[in-house]
């Protein structure tokens, strides 16, 4: 037994199987084309336009919060002047990646909509949680946003301290631990950090502490 | 009181402040030499303009500097910038509390810290001794403004006695 389709759907259907009676090969195929790239470019460009730090502090919870916080730290305000912008960190540069993490901010913009953290008290309690989602982006994807700047070939850990460049060597350098383990907090305040051991804390049991290793007595 | 006894005090400090202002010039052109009537003043009047000296350079070279005295507080001597110190986290006991210390091999703070005032011990660290750059500080490469004649116990002990009855 057949099921019929409704009329509303045949119709279209129709039109678009059909072949065009009016309009040549030419203008559908070379208009086609103009119009993917003025769809695609348009699409690309606001794309970008929300990746950019004036979108994010255009709402006032990043703005009086967030944005606050990270013109004290060394990502912002240094002596090469070089800085961080919001996406550098938050976004992925991938275009898969980043449409992805795109998506995923929908969430925020119904956060935005219902007021989720609209006064600094909401923000703060709530801080906790937020923390937590971007630790656990960071530590997903390898702390991919940070190693958009700061490679493993390029750090010269002869230039570091003695007890960072051993830290280094011994977990970065091995992909044991990644960026986010030990670097919270680097950007903005952190949220109450109770029960939040620091990423040297715990043991690797069957290599030891790091403890161990800074001593000396681990060959 | 009447309206122009309130009219003068309210012109009084239009009055005076710019005879004050040119007394006090007159006077250090007066003496000539500039008067130093306070160490911790740069001899400058507080008119002029003077271009602040540099920001002097942190001291980040990590070896431990020993105490003038014993109940000094020891400096620090790595960075501390951003360096998070408030009610939600203590980046400083992240390596300096009691179980960190053996994983980044960091002094453990003293266990004075973790008395409370009347003396009781607390499994962790006393609220009145959380702030830690409250009597910890680190250090800059500047030189001191004011000369300081500190000696130290060691010094004074070895010190020939006034009286000479040391031996």
């Amino acid at each position: 037994m057949r099921l019929k389709l409704p009329e509303f759907l045949l119709r279209p259907w129709r039109t678009l199987s059909s072949p065009s009676r009016y309009l040549s090969l030419g203008f559908l195929t070379l208009g086609g084309f103009a119009a993917g790239v003025i769809f695609w470019g348009g699409f690309n460009t606001v794309l970008e336009a929300t990746n950019q730090e004036q979108f994010c502090v255009g709402c006032h919870e990043m703005n009086t919060n967030v944005y606050e916080e990270l013109k004290q730290t060394i990502h912002f305000t240094n002596r090469s002047g070089v800085r961080a912008t919001c996406p550098d960190c938050h976004v992925p540069h991938e275009w898969t990646d980043k449409i992805a993490r795109k998506m995923q901010a929908s969430k925020e913009v119904w956060g935005k909509i219902f007021g989720t953290i609209n006064t600094r008290d909401k923000f703060v309690a709530m801080r906790r949680e937020l923390a937590e989602h971007e630790w656990a982006r960071l530590k997903a994807n390898n702390s991919l946003e940070c190693r958009n700047c700061h490679s493993t070939e390029s750090m010269d850990i002869t230039k570091q301290g003695a007890r960072a460049a051993r830290v280094h060597e011994r977990y970065l350098f091995t992909g044991e631990r990644t960026c986010i383990d030990c670097h919270k907090g680097i950007a903005h305040q952190l949220p109450n950090m109770d029960g939040v051991q620091p990423g040297w804390s715990e043991v690797s049991s069957e290599k030891g502490t790091i403890g161990h290793w800074l001593a000396g007595e681990v060959k | 009181m009447r309206l122009y006894h309130l009219a003068l005090l309210a012109a009084l400090p239009c009055l005076l402040v710019p005879a004050l202002l040119s007394a006090q010039n007159t006077g250090s052109v007066n003496t000539g030499s500039v008067k130093i009537d306070s160490p911790f003043r740069p001899p400058v009047q507080f008119t002029d303009e003077v271009t602040p000296p540099q920001i002097p350079a942190d001291v980040t070279d990590d070896r431990r500097v020993a105490r003038n005295y014993p109940e000094q507080p020891p400096v620090i001597p790595h960075n501390v910038r951003d360096y998070q110190l408030n009610l939600n986290t203590n980046r400083c006991l992240t390596c300096h509390s009691r179980q960190y210390t053996e994983a980044v091999q960091a002094p453990m703070i003293s266990i004075t810290h973790y008395l409370d005032r009347e003396g009781q011990t607390l499994g962790a660290v006393s609220p009145r001794r959380y702030f830690c750059m409250q009597c910890h500080v680190p250090q800059t490469t500047a030189q001191p403004l004011v000369p300081n004649t500190f000696q130290t116990i060691d010094s004074m002990i070895s010190r020939p006695s006034a009286g000479g009855a040391g031996q």
